[in-house]
């Protein structure tokens, strides 16, 4: 490999693409070869970044400087500043604002450890990073029900939400006969502040493919497909480049590595529907149908996909398995808490210095991630609450800053981690303005199946609409909570069961502000 | 076997088949769960989320409508958490509604009314945040009313699963999903062939019969119409249990007092023309099999069966009698045949038509039913309809005195009784066509092989001089389906049908299960009502159509003989082909020829 | 056209939500016309019922026919809190047009949606099939005006 003094990693998704990334990487390296630089400067287009900048973002490596916001017409300073003369560009960075300069972990990471590092669209540089050996290894060295006890044994959790135990999941599936079966890959992270399993495909397409096949070998599947929301088009595209290619290796398709194994992986998309992210919702869109839940039992591991046993899995799960094959469980559980191990992807958003993407081991805390890698609160503004796990999340207050976040311990709030968003409020937002827009976004994603949630999500939202306006009582409030309740104990699947959650901790927490904004 | 597992429901144990639901054991064992979208006849919805219990174990209530028994499972069916739940759900349900019970169809009989009732729930708990919707009046059958509608999906699943027509869809969304046909078209411009199974479902008033109950007040009321009135088969038999007296009891010489009782003029019997239609249609059956036609003939007096044959099946037109149904042979008798026996002039007669069936409502305003020179049956009421009548005049039925029949056209034989019933068109006809063919009394006229709810029924029956007679029954469209797309394969494979003759009725059961009957009723009612019917036929003196001695004189004085021209023109109709997609007519399928 | 579009899937009832995204992405007025669902219900076999229901229930297709650009503008907290409201007034006043509307011109159909998973850069919203995000008041301006030229 080449030695490079620095390298500039430039992080591609939607907002770069939409500021001219592409003519910005052209200027940016003729102006180094104008410098006589391009022996010593890397410029690598890659996935998504730790942080979220506006518009075209930077890092530049080993000294960690990051940019944003960078156009055309600062190149020429850029190079002359700072590639030249060593010397930030303070105008550009964007942690000028951080109180803390946050972690780039790269050391503690498992699903993130090549994102942001390396081409995303290059098979080849996925295998210089040790990419696929884990898959080799399963496929020509272990036995299916091998794989299924080492990820039984590595403890690994869903990270879709619930937190299912993934191996104990396929050995459900394993020993089943059946003439086909299939992997499902839950790519439709519809969860508002979740974006974590997009930045996992746009970063490292081939670690999710991996992934996937492991799986697929573990329980015997010949088909996977990856259900991709409609409007994820850059994961879209690079994931079928990433397919192509393993095709062209010999990586998929028949007979791979003369194993006698096949498998294929598809790409099937979405089209608007929160719902969809529900494996049997998702299984029914699947099959060309409305995206109404399915009762369970049966579950789909016995009947999914055309009534055949089906393994659904989250993106972040999957990208954890060539991690537990390649390195065995005991390696993986040299990561997190005991009950939860391995690590947590997050995106960190709202009112922190450093909004972003960070890896953290499982039972860290709330503060620590929000202060280490978040870069603590923006600068004039002061903690108030988080909302944790998206909509169906709960919101935090400062005095439970200090929960673990896993499985486990959020439990004792009612909250669930899966989703890995966490939505940091400063003390002049509103919770009840906060609410509305939670229950907003039920009332408009309810798949309208069952009475419960049909008909309580608009209840909820014509409530804390009253209310926010100044006009309803406290016994609207507790209508709110009598409504969410029943519809926690009766509603058919998870989302008519979620709206509890959001409401009873923000009473719990801040029930002040019902008070104060209620009338007497 | 059915593996057993022990349970304890309420904590009474009780050992239960593996394949139960909570519900379905718990029914089993009268113990009562309240639910508002389950019905037994129909796979589980679970909509509603009314019939929670608690399972020992889960965090969360269970819907007892869905969920399996399993062994040692530990079940609560009421507590007070359950009870705040369900009634927070049931105010919750009808505070999304058009709560106006009084004007209601479905008033009296409609589930919701009668759980939130009985659950002592106050539908001003919460806001009402219904936005009214027009009602779709478009279909001459069928009214549906969104604003009653509490989305169970009973009419989802038995429009697409049990009679797989398709008609019916949800869309949307959250509170905007409702049922409805694609793209709201309405139910005039769909595929619905109006066979009512939805309304028979449907546990409130959101799909109901579009109502003809005051134009025939109307007409009775008036004295310068002469107003007759026929009835169904099936109609005498699901009347009893409206007035408290059993299932299944025959009540046919109340309900002709009580029509009488209401004003109309003539009472006559649907039962008639039923016969009738066998001499016809069983003419045309031995024509058949006499020229070695390698086509079956397939029967035709279930309107219901026939859109559905001109939307899916039209290449299949030919193979399907020409005789119009009773109630159209009636209706074009009434203002010929009868009309110049009575030295009536048929401009003034209003023929009313008692149904099982919704279809029929359909069918009366079908262009072809008009060959007397005028709307051959003006006005169809379901027996929905007629119950709604004698209630409003005052009538119990248990108490009227019974009364005969007029004299013309009202005569009728066992055979004619029967058709009431899935198999009952099919064994009365063989009871007479045994006779065309062979010139001998068939002497075992009780056909058992075609009895019964089995979904597709097949039978062989010697016939001296002709060899072996194949038929087949069928009854609900899903399995209508299952034989016609045998026919259709044998047809364009070998180029001979499985079967001679077929028996198809659109309603799962027959008309005694048609789509105009009483509300909350099930494939088990159903069945009772059918051995009504075979009751009454056992006991009837004459058993067979072509002994009815008032049929014989029809021929003789107007008709001539059976598929006369005249009665070919006045008793047969011919087909179209229709769009699966709206329901209109496309062209012609088979063509009249004079 | 319409089958032509069709028949680049096998018919099979899974391709219909690809088949409904092609012929709404293709048509220059961005919907499913009824007459587009007959085509689909003959070429897969699938009633129009089951296709109308399907339709209706995902937010991305439209039954009606729309402006050449589609605004979708996130709703969801992460963004509603970086004031996508703000955003939604300024867009309604700018092309003088409600949630749901088409301009006069036919160019612009203004939409409400769920979370597009941007939120790192919220507020945002998709026009077809490309993302803005840390939208500001003039920055809509910009890219309306941007878009009305031609
Ligand atoms: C309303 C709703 C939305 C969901 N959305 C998602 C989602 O976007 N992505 C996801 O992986 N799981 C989602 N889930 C969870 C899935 O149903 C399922 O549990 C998960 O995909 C299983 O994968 P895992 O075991 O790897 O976590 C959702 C669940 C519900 C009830
Ligand atoms: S809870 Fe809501 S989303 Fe889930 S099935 Fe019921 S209506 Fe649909
Ligand atoms: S549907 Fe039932 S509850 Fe509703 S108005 Fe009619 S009778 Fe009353
Ligand atoms: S409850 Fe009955 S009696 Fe009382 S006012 Fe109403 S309709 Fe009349
Ligand atoms: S009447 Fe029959 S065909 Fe028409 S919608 Fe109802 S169930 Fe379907
Ligand atoms: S119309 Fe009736 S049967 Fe159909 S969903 Fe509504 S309430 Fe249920
Ligand atoms: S069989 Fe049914 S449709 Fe035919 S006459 Fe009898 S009741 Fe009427
Ligand atoms: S089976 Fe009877 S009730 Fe049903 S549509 Fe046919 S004639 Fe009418
Ligand atoms: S003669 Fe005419 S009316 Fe009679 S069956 Fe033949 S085509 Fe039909
Ligand atoms: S009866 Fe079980 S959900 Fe309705
Ligand atoms: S309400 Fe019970 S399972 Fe439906
Ligand atoms: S087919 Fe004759 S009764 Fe229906
Ligand atoms: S909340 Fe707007 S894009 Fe996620």
């Amino acid at each position: 490999m080449k030695y490079y003094r620095s390298h500039i990693l430039v992080g591609i998704n939607e907002a770069a693409k939409q500021a001219g990334v592409d003519v910005f990487v052209n200027k940016l390296q003729d102006q180094i070869s104008t410098a006589g630089l391009a022996d010593e400067i890397n410029v690598l287009e890659t996935g998504p970044l730790a942080f979220f900048g506006r518009g075209i973002c930077l890092t530049i490596l080993p000294e960690n400087v990051n940019y944003e916001n960078v156009a055309i017409e600062d190149i020429v300073e850029l190079v002359e500043e700072h590639l030249l003369k060593g010397r930030p560009v303070h105008r550009l960075m964007l942690d000028s604002a951080a109180q803390f300069k946050p972690k780039f972990n790269y050391d503690r990471r498992i699903v993130l450890k090549n994102s942001g590092i390396i081409d995303p669209e290059s098979i080849d540089e996925y295998l210089g990073a040790g990419g696929y050996e884990a898959w080799e290894k399963a496929l020509l060295n272990m036995q299916p029900a091998d794989i299924v006890n080492e990820v039984k044994a590595s403890g690994l959790r869903g990270r879709g939400g619930a937190g299912f135990p993934a191996g104990l999941k396929w050995s459900f599936t394993a020993p089943l006969n059946a003439e086909q079966k299939y992997v499902v890959v839950n790519a439709d992270e519809g969860e508002p502040g979740t974006f974590k399993d997009r930045l996992i495909m746009e970063g490292d397409p081939h670690q999710l493919l991996e992934g996937i096949m492991i799986c697929a070998r573990a329980i015997g599947a010949s088909m996977a497909y990856i259900y991709i929301r409609g409007e994820y088009k850059l994961c879209i595209a690079r994931l079928e480049k990433a397919i192509k290619q393993c095709h062209a290796y010999g990586i998929l398709g028949r007979n791979i590595f003369d194993s006698g194994f096949d498998l294929d992986i598809g790409i099937k998309i979405g089209a608007g529907a929160y719902v969809c992210g529900e494996e049997t919702a998702l299984i029914e869109s699947l099959e060309g149908n409305r995206g109404n839940p399915r009762w369970k039992p049966p579950f789909p591991g016995v009947k999914g996909l055309w009534q055949y046993p089906t393994v659904v899995n989250n993106v972040e799960t999957l990208a954890n398995v060539p991690f537990i094959i390649k390195n065995g469980a005991a390696e993986y559980r040299q990561f997190g808490t005991d009950e939860c191990t391995g690590t947590k992807v997050y995106t960190i958003l709202g009112d922190v210095a450093y909004p972003g993407l960070c890896e953290v081991d499982m039972g860290a805390t709330l503060r620590t991630v929000i202060n280490e890698y978040g870069g603590g609160m923006k600068k004039g503004f002061k903690f108030k609450a988080a909302l944790v796990g998206g909509a169906a999340g709960v919101i935090l207050s400062d005095r439970m800053l200090d929960v673990k976040m896993d499985f486990v311990s959020l439990n004792q709030y009612a909250a669930v981690l899966g989703s890995g968003a966490i939505l940091v409020m400063n003390e002049h937002q509103s919770i009840v303005d906060m609410l509305w827009s939670i229950l907003r976004f039920f009332r408009h994603e309810s798949c309208g199946k069952c009475s419960p949630c049909r008909i309580g999500t608009q209840h909820l939202y014509d409530l804390i609409s009253k209310i926010r306006k100044g006009e309803g009582s406290m016994d609207d409030v507790e209508m709110l909570h009598t409504i969410a309740l029943t519809m926690k104990q009766t509603s058919f699947c998870a989302l008519g069961q979620s709206p509890i959650m959001a409401i009873a901790s923000a009473l719990d927490n801040f029930r002040d502000e019902f008070i104060a904004i209620t009338k007497k | 076997m059915i593996k057993k597992v022990n349970i304890w429901l309420d904590g009474k144990h009780l050992e239960v088949p593996e394949t139960m639901t909570i519900i379905e054991a718990a029914d089993k064992y009268n113990v009562n769960i309240p639910r508002l979208c389950y019905h037994p006849d129909l796979p589980p919805t679970a909509n509603c989320g009314v019939c929670v219990v608690e399972v020992a174990g889960n965090p969360t209530p269970k819907r007892a409508c869905c969920t399996p028994v399993a062994e040692g499972m530990k079940i609560v069916t009421n507590s007070k958490l359950l009870r705040s739940y369900r009634k927070t759900l049931v105010e919750m349900i009808l505070s999304h509604h058009d709560v106006v019970c009084p004007t209601c169809s479905a008033n009296n009989k409609c589930e919701l009314q009668t759980l939130a009732n009985n659950m002592g729930v106050d539908p001003d708990t919460l806001p009402n945040i219904m936005h009214k919707a027009p009602i779709d009046a478009t279909s001459p059958s069928i009214v549906r009313d969104v604003n009653k509608c509490i989305a169970c999906g009973r009419c989802v699943t038995v429009c697409n699963d049990v009679q797989t027509v398709y008609a019916l869809t949800f869309s949307d969304r959250g509170i905007e999903s409702q049922i409805t046909s694609a793209f709201g078209s309405g139910m005039a411009n769909s595929a619905c062939v109006n066979c009512g199974q939805c309304t028979v479902y449907c546990p409130t008033g959101a799909l109901r019969e579009n109502s003809d109950i005051d134009a025939v007040w109307d007409a009775v009321l008036d004295p310068l119409k002469h107003v007759i009135v026929q009835e169904a088969p099936a109609i005498r038999v699901s009347l009893a249990e409206e007035f408290g007296m059993e299932l299944g009891t025959i009540t046919v010489k109340k309900m002709y007092a009580a029509l009488r009782k209401i004003g109309f003029d003539a009472v006559m019997d649907t039962n008639f023309t039923a016969d009738l239609t066998i001499l016809e249609e069983g003419t045309e059956c031995v024509n058949k099999l006499k020229s070695g036609s390698k086509r079956p003939l397939i029967t035709s007096c279930s309107p219901g069966w026939i859109k559905f044959m001109e939307t899916y099946y039209p290449d299949l037109a030919d193979c399907v009698s020409t005789a119009k149904s009773p109630m159209s042979m009636f209706g074009v008798l009434s203002k010929t045949y009868y009309a110049q026996e009575q030295n009536i002039d048929p401009a003034n007669i209003v023929s009313v038509a008692i149904m099982p069936c919704i279809a029929k409502k359909f069918e009366a305003r079908r262009p072809e039913m008009r060959d007397s020179g005028f709307q051959d049956t003006d006005y169809v009421l379901t027996t929905r309809e007629l119950l709604r009548m004698i209630k409003e005049a005052g009538i119990d039925l248990k108490y009227v005195k019974e009364e005969d029949a007029d004299e013309t056209m009202s005569f009728y034989t066992g055979a004619g009784t029967i058709f009431g019933t899935t198999g009952g068109v099919m064994e009365a006809a063989i009871r007479s066509a045994y006779t065309l063919v062979t010139g001998e009394e068939l002497e075992e006229i009780d056909i058992t092989a075609v009895r019964g709810l089995e979904g597709v029924k097949e039978a062989t029956i010697p016939v001296p001089g002709f060899g072996d007679l194949h038929v087949a029954v069928a009854h609900g469209l899903s399995n209508a389906r299952l034989v016609m797309d045998r026919i259709r394969e044998g047809l364009n494979t070998t180029g001979e049908s499985p079967w001679h003759f077929v028996e198809i009725m659109a309603c799962p059961g027959g008309c005694v299960g048609g789509g105009g009957q009483p509300y909350g009723n099930n494939m088990a009612m159903r069945a009772r009502r059918g051995e009504g019917l075979y009751h009454e036929d056992r006991n009837l003196p004459i058993r067979k159509s072509h002994h009815n001695p008032e049929i014989k004189r029809i021929y003789e004085r107007f008709l001539g003989e059976p598929n006369s021209p005249l009665a070919h023109r006045l008793l047969h109709t011919h087909y179209f082909k229709r769009s699966v997609n709206n329901g209109q007519v496309i062209e012609e399928a088979t063509h009249k020829h004079h | 056209m319409f089958l032509d579009i069709c028949k680049k899937y096998p018919p099979t009832k899974d391709n219909l939500i690809y088949i409904l995204h092609e012929i709404q992405d293709t048509h220059p007025q961005h919907y499913i016309s009824e007459e587009a669902v007959q085509v689909i219900s003959e070429y897969l076999a699938v009633p129009v019922n089951h296709i109308y229901g399907v339709l209706t229930f995902y937010s991305m297709y439209s039954t009606k026919p729309r402006g050449k650009y589609i605004i979708r503008l996130c709703e969801s907290p992460p963004c509603y809190i970086k004031s996508s409201d703000i955003i939604l007034r300024r867009l309604k006043s700018l092309l003088h047009v409600n949630v749901g509307e088409t301009t006069k011109d036919g160019l612009f159909t203004l939409e409400l949606c769920a979370c597009l998973g941007v939120c790192g850069n919220a507020p945002v919203m998709m026009i077809n099939d490309d993302v803005y995000g840390d939208l500001t008041e003039e920055k809509i301006d910009s890219i309306i005006d941007k878009l009305s030229e031609v």
